[in-house]
């Protein structure tokens, strides 16, 4: 995979289904964002089923990441420009 | 010019994905398709390893999964027929990403211990084929059989 796996990141839920990552980020984070399947999110286009949601905490981004062989992930990453892109998106 | 076919594999570790993959791929090129597989390196390597002198599937035609989604999504490439194999909670992730980005007929290949339960938590459109295969890949094929001459059909119609 691209770059995100060589980013700081941090894993707030790991080897779940993306139903469940999809839950957990609109459970726990009041900013979020509703995108298609294929959205680019800094290098990479997200998997899952439709809509992907995406939160923003401050300066991070946190979305769901879907490995054949492992399921979803949730993992936070300091977003830079991609905040801006997403809430541009309204 | 021939039409396009994708297969695109899940996760390995169930056995029956590389013996059916090739399979279909054999079924595919036999119609006159051009076949192209993507999947993890190692569901790749299991192909390459299975048919070392590329009689079903060419290793230039081979891809990894998400270069072949960044292809699709960047709309670089098409295919008129999409074949995802799914036996896992991710594979129906990859499956709805297809779905959301190309225009191929799409198909579901759905197998495993919980090929049921995983075709009904399928509510987009698409074609399922759905069979408890793990081990054995004959119902699987069997379902395969059932529906390619339709497929057949299609890949030499305009």
């Amino acid at each position: 995979m691209g770059c995100i796996e060589l980013m700081d990141f941090e894993i707030l839920l790991s080897h779940t289904s993306f139903k469940e990552g999809r839950e957990f980020i609109r459970r726990n984070f009041k900013d979020v964002y509703e995108v298609e399947p294929g959205y680019k999110l800094f290098d990479v286009y997200l998997i899952g089923v439709s809509p992907i949601v995406i939160g923003i905490e401050n300066d991070h981004v946190i979305f769901p990441y879907v490995k054949p062989c492992h399921g979803t992930f949730v993992l936070k990453i300091e977003g830079g420009e991609e905040i801006g892109r997403l809430k541009s998106r309204i | 010019m021939n039409k396009k076919a994708l297969l695109l594999l899940g996760c390995p570790e169930v056995p029956v994905q590389t013996g059916i993959a090739l399979y279909l791929a054999s079924r595919l090129k036999n119609a006159g398709m051009d076949v192209f597989v993507a999947g993890t390196d190692a569901a790749l390597d299991l192909l390459k390893v299975s048919d070392t002198e590329g009689h079903y599937v060419d290793t230039e035609m081979m891809t990894h999964q998400d270069k072949c989604v960044e292809t699709l999504a960047e709309k670089r490439m098409e295919f008129d027929f999409c074949f995802v194999f799914v036996h896992n909670d991710a594979g129906i992730s990859y499956l709805a990403t297809i779905q959301s980005i190309s225009k191929a007929k799409l198909f579901a290949i759905i197998f495993g211990h919980d090929a049921e339960a995983l075709s009904g938590q399928i509510e987009f459109n698409c074609e399922k084929l759905v069979a408890k295969s793990v081990h054995n890949p004959i119902p699987l094929k069997k379902e395969i059989d059932e529906r390619i001459r339709e497929v057949e059909r299609w890949a030499v119609s305009n």
